[in-house]
Order: structure tokens, then C-alpha cells, then sequence
């Protein structure tokens, strides 16, 4: 088994799979203000049906509006997306009459996340997209607006460096990124920082957990958990 | 409705054709790397029109054959990709079409991007512009054009048969933005440019520190000295940056047989990681053929497949070739024989290519005659109904069972990615 004291934060792309699947059971059992992660094949080659190992994770409309300054995201009830969607929406949903707790006079901004693994890095990366209650996209400076005031002040300072906008790798459509580069750095960081010598499959269980702990804050998106579970 | 402005940029475009090399073992092409891209050049801009064939190989005048260990092996990288980059720095020359307007043509260069030559074609349009804000973009048969794709991949990728000039349309309105990412003009590209950079140090270094420290004005002498094709100076600024590349493992596999020794890999400061960053696009056709005109014209981008994915070379006692690489990348398209008759047996299809995907079989090396060659690849087929069909990098068509170490050190673009365009045939 994989030494954890000489690992390097990275993931292959087999460890990711099982890690994403822990993710995704860890994220429904704990966080219920939130919907559940799903999990999407990649599309590789069109004349082929994807192959079932490869795959990203995909949250959908989920509302990043700020009623104020001060509140959390994780205060404000879920706006019900009900059944799982394909990974292809981005159309527009008609919006649901869930409450919202606060004030209706600013509209209100939504964002889908996915977690897709990168082969270059080895890690994963969050991929981000945000649109109006009318699926009118949001372009970077809208979405700064949304952000708690450490994220944009970051975005503001090396904004080319932190979220980069591409192509998405399969859905082929413009997504933003929160680039990964030192990523395997601070993963490794986490894990290893408190003297404490887990086994890798401790690790692995609790990489995207973690992860997610930390990128999540970008948005203001709070989980609770801790390491020693 | 607003004009779509045709610019008719000329695509001068030779494409150098592999003659089929029966006795000579095609690695000495690795050895005539210098001879070789010598030839491209001079052919190149020599034909006006029509196809250069090109010998990827040198001609010996004997029936000999060459040495086993090259003649000229270039351990230095840099007069390697010295070679390279004034090789693929060739221009292909556009017609660019703008409705009604007389045809602009311009000479691109393959390892440019489309949108930095808007400075060059506005002025010649500008009468004909209507009021109002500009985004340029192309259109290639009604393709929108990826501008973050360099030049000459485009071409590779959608002109099977080169077209010369190849004709394409400029638009400055109408931006197609749910097919195209935003451009907004030279930033973009830039920024979209270092970004590959780091990503291809990540993948050859293990990190991308020395992109990331490059100081303000080296990053900005970089991306000038692309702009403008200026050859020198990107190789004064990007040699700073230590990106490790591979070795070259025909030199090292002749000396290792020669000496009988291990031989001790000479490494830079950075860990060589011993992966190369690759760009994969695959076409995928339906139909059989014979003829590249016969491929159909690309509509859409849904037709063809990008795999970003790093390849890791494999140091073993046999050389790791091209087709080596594409196991790796499309593994859908590589079945071991025995694996085909496991099949028949009656294991899952998805099981084998799963297997086939982790532990990547390698092609045989067959001595002969005291010469190390790399053993003709089997067809590379799923079933007698998938095959690739045509491989390109840099506008040349390399043979399968090149050495993937000297495509690795040799056609990388400036991002020092190897950006390779694959038309495949499937089952439909």
C-alpha cells in the first residue's frame, strides 16, 4: 500500500473514481441543505458509449446569491431541482416556487458545479458556470459580485491565474475553472499537517472531502467535517 | 443581419507525404532529423502549388544499410528544436474570403493563432465594416474555428487533403458564443497560451514553478517572439525555463546495446517526470476510404474527439513509438490478438479495453540482422471495422513506429505541446 508520508497529493485516475463516490455518499449524509452529487460517464469519442470508469461529478443550480453580507450559503434553504438531471441542462427551468429566505430585490444567481479529474495534474477540478433565474449566463465580474469579499479580493489580485474560463473538457461549452495547480501541494499539506500517518485508504476516503472543504470556500460553500472521523 | 466579411487568406501548405521505406529501418529518420527538416523547408517554399513529397528518411546511395548508432545525434535538445520550430514556423498561406470583397490572402504561421492576424485584416476591410464593436472570428465551411487551437493544427485537422490556399471566412459580428469561448483579441490568446505552457511544465516537470517565475518582461519576450515567429528569441527566453525533454531513447537504446550498460540518464535539475504533454484530435468517419477528399467536410465540433492527456514514455528494453503512444490515448482502438480471441470467449468487450488501458502492451522490437527495429505494426484495428487512418503532426504524416521520443523532442508546438490530429475510421 502507498506510503502516505511520500505521496505527492496526487490522484490516479482509478483513486479519483473511488474517492468521488465516497465524496458523494459523505456530501448526502451531511449536507442536507444541499442536493446530492451525481455521477456523469465521460463522453470520450462520439461513436462510443462512455466508458463507465471514467467520469466527473455534477451539482446543479445551486443558488449563490447573498442575501447579505454576513450569512452563509449553507442558511439558505436549497431551491428543489427534484430529479437528477443530464448533464446537459443549462436550458431554462422554469424556477421553482421554493422559499427563499431574503430579499427578493436583487435576482437571484445560480451555479453549477462539476468535479472533474485532470490527467495532467492528477487531481480534481472544480468547474463552475453561473446563470440568472432566466439561464442568462453570468460573465466572471457578475459572479465576483456573489463571492465572500476574501475570494474576490484574491480573484482581483492574480485574477488570470486563479479561474481561468475554457472550454469544458466534454460538455464543449464555455465553464469557468479554479485552476489546479497547487493543488497536490496543499492536498498533501492536509493530510500529512497534524502528525498524523494515515493509511491511504483513509486518505483517499476523505480526499475529495477535503478538497471540497477548501475550494468550496470560494463560493462561500460551507461542509462540516473533520479529518478524524 | 450583419456581413460576414470574407478574407481569403491562402493556405501554402505542403504536405510531405511518407514514401514507404521497406529496407531502411525508418529510425534513422530520427538520425536525419537536420537533413529532413532541411528538405521541408526548401520544398516548401519552393511549390507554389500541389503536394511536396517528402522522404521522411535519408536516401543512402548504397543498398547499405545506415549504422545502427546515427551519425548525428543531437543530445542537445535545442538544436533539435531548432530544427523544429524553423520546420513548423512555415506559413500557410490563407485566402481568407469576405463577402464579395476581392479575397485577402495572407501567409499564417502554422504555430500562430487566428485571431492575431485580425491587426492585419481589419485594415483591409475596414471600408467595408459597418459601425459598431468588432469580435473577429472564422468560420471554415461553416465551422466556427477554436482560436485557442493553433493554426496549423486547424489545418491539419480539418483539411485532410490540403487545400491550397485554404479558404476561409472572417466575421466581425454575430460571435458565435455558445460554440466559442470568449476572444478578447491578443490578451486571450496570450493568457490562453501561458496557461498550456504551465500545464506542459506541470507535465514535464512535475511543476509549474518556472512558468509561474518567469518574470514580467521574459513572459511577455515569449509571447512576442510566437506572435512574430522570431525564432531566436524564443529560444533564448523558453531555454530559461529548463523544460526538461525526453531523451532521446534510439541514442540511448543503440548505446546501451553497444556498451552493455545501463546507461545513466543525464538529468537537469527538475526531475524528469518522462511524460510529454499531448493534444489529441480525432476525427471520426464513417465510412471507408481511399481518397483523403473523400473524408467529409467537418460541421460541427461534436464529430471530432480532444484527449488532453499526458503520455508517459515507458523506458524499457524496446523502443517506445508513436504507436506505443496511441495505445495509450485510444485504447479503444488497440486490441491485443489474445484479447481479441478472449473476446470470442465470451469476456465483457469493456473488461479487455479496461486491461488493455492498464497494462499497455508493448510492440515487439525484432532484432534483425544485428539492427534494432521496431517490428511493423499489427493493423491497428478493433475489428475489421476501426482503423485509424491518417495521422498528422505538424503537417507531416509520421510512420507508426517512429520513435515517440523524437516526435516528443521534435514537433511540439511553442506551448510545448505535441498537438496530434488522428482521422479514424468506426463502426457506426
Amino acid at each position: 500500500m502507498m506510503d502516505v508520508l511520500h505521496w505527492d497529493g496526487t490522484l490516479s485516475a482509478k483513486d479519483f473514481r473511488i474517492g468521488a463516490f465516497a465524496f458523494a455518499q459523505k456530501w448526502e449524509s451531511r449536507n442536507l441543505a444541499f442536493p446530492p452529487w451525481s455521477w456523469l460517464p465521460c463522453p470520450k469519442h462520439p461513436w462510443l458509449a462512455p466508458p463507465k470508469e471514467e467520469g466527473y461529478l455534477s451539482l446543479e443550480k445551486i443558488c449563490i446569491s447573498r442575501p447579505n453580507e454576513e450569512e452563509d450559503i449553507d442558511q439558505i434553504s436549497q431551491i428543489d431541482t427534484g430529479e437528477e438531471e443530464t448533464c446537459c441542462s443549462g436550458n431554462e427551468d422554469v424556477l421553482d416556487d421554493a422559499t427563499l429566505v431574503q430579499s427578493n430585490h436583487h435576482e437571484l444567481h445560480y451555479c453549477d458545479f462539476q468535479i472533474v479529474y485532470s490527467s495532467t495534474f492528477r487531481v480534481p477540478v472544480l468547474y463552475f458556470r453561473a446563470y440568472c433565474s432566466d439561464g442568462r449566463p453570468l460573465p466572471l465580474d457578475e459572479i465576483e459580485k456573489e463571492l465572500p469579499a476574501c475570494s474576490s479580493k484574491e480573484l482581483s489580485k492574480k485574477k488570470w491565474t486563479f479561474i481561468t474560463q475554457e472550454e469544458h473538457p466534454y460538455l464543449k461549452r464555455p465553464w469557468y475553472k479554479l485552476h489546479p495547480c497547487g493543488t497536490a501541494e496543499w492536498m498533501k499539506l492536509l493530510f500529512l499537517s497534524d502528525n498524523a500517518n494515515p493509511k491511504f485508504e483513509v486518505v483517499l476516503e476523505l480526499y475529495l472531502l477535503s478538497w471540497f472543504s477548501v475550494v468550496g470556500q470560494v463560493f462561500g460553500l460551507r461542509i462540516s467535517f473533520k479529518i478524524s472521523d | 443581419m450583419f456581413f460576414a466579411h470574407h478574407i481569403i487568406l491562402w493556405f501554402l501548405s505542403f504536405s510531405a507525404k511518407t514514401e514507404p521505406i521497406s529496407s531502411q529501418p525508418f529510425l534513422n529518420a530520427a538520425a536525419g532529423v537536420g537533413g529532413v527538416a532541411a528538405a521541408i523547408l526548401k520544398s516548401g517554399f519552393n511549390s507554389g502549388n500541389g503536394s511536396t513529397k517528402v522522404c521522411m528518411g535519408r536516401r543512402n546511395s548504397s543498398s547499405n544499410p545506415s549504422p545502427r548508432i546515427p551519425s548525428h545525434h543531437s543530445s542537445s535538445s535545442s538544436s533539435c528544436s531548432g530544427q523544429l520550430l524553423s520546420f513548423s514556423s512555415l506559413f500557410l498561406f490563407f485566402y481568407i474570403f469576405f463577402a464579395n470583397s476581392k479575397p485577402f490572402q495572407i501567409l499564417a504561421p502554422r504555430i500562430g493563432y487566428l485571431p492575431l492576424l485580425a491587426p492585419l485584416i481589419k485594415p483591409y476591410f475596414s471600408s467595408t465594416l459597418p459601425p459598431g464593436v468588432d469580435t473577429i472570428w472564422f468560420d471554415c465551411n461553416g465551422l466556427p474555428l477554436k482560436w485557442y487551437i493553433p493554426t496549423g493544427v486547424l489545418f491539419d485537422l480539418l483539411c485532410p487533403e490540403p487545400e491550397r490556399p485554404w479558404n476561409i471566412t472572417v466575421h466581425f459580428r454575430g460571435y458565435p458564443g455558445n460554440v466559442l469561448i470568449p476572444c478578447e483579441g491578443e490578451d486571450s490568446v496570450k493568457w490562453s497560451f501561458i496557461n498550456s505552457l504551465k500545464e506542459a511544465a506541470y507535465i514535464m516537470n512535475g511543476n509549474c514553478k518556472n512558468v509561474m517565475n518567469m518574470s514580467q518582461s521574459d513572459q511577455l519576450e515569449l509571447w512576442h517572439s510566437v506572435m512574430n515567429g522570431n525564432l531566436e528569441a524564443y529560444q533564448r527566453v523558453s531555454s530559461k525555463l529548463k523544460l526538461a525533454t525526453v531523451d532521446d531513447e534510439y541514442a540511448s537504446l543503440c548505446l546501451q546495446k553497444s556498451q552493455q550498460s545501463v546507461i545513466e540518464t543525464d538529468l537537469p535539475a527538475q526531475a524528469k517526470t518522462g511524460r510529454v504533454p499531448v493534444r489529441l484530435y480525432v476525427l471520426s468517419v464513417s465510412k471507408d476510404f481511399d481518397d483523403l477528399d473523400e473524408i467529409p467536410r467537418v460541421d460541427s465540433w461534436e464529430k471530432i474527439s480532444y484527449i488532453n492527456r499526458p503520455v508517459e514514455i515507458r523506458k524499457e528494453d524496446k523502443c517506445f513509438t508513436l504507436h506505443d503512444a496511441l495505445k495509450i490515448l485510444l485504447p479503444e482502438l488497440f486490441l491485443d490478438e489474445s484479447l481479441m480471441n478472449v473476446k470470442l470467449g465470451g469476456v465483457d468487450l469493456e473488461d479487455a479495453v479496461r486491461n488493455s488501458n492498464e497494462d499497455v502492451t508493448s510492440v515487439k522490437v525484432v532484432e534483425d540482422q544485428g539492427q534494432n527495429v521496431c517490428k511493423q505494426p499489427e493493423a491497428c484495428r478493433i475489428s475489421s471495422s476501426a482503423k485509424i487512418k491518417l495521422i498528422r503532426i505538424q503537417g507531416i504524416e509520421p510512420k507508426l513506429e517512429i520513435p515517440f521520443s523524437w516526435v516528443a523532442n521534435n514537433l511540439l508546438n511553442p506551448d510545448y505541446f505535441l498537438h496530434v490530429c488522428v482521422c479514424v475510421k468506426v463502426a457506426q
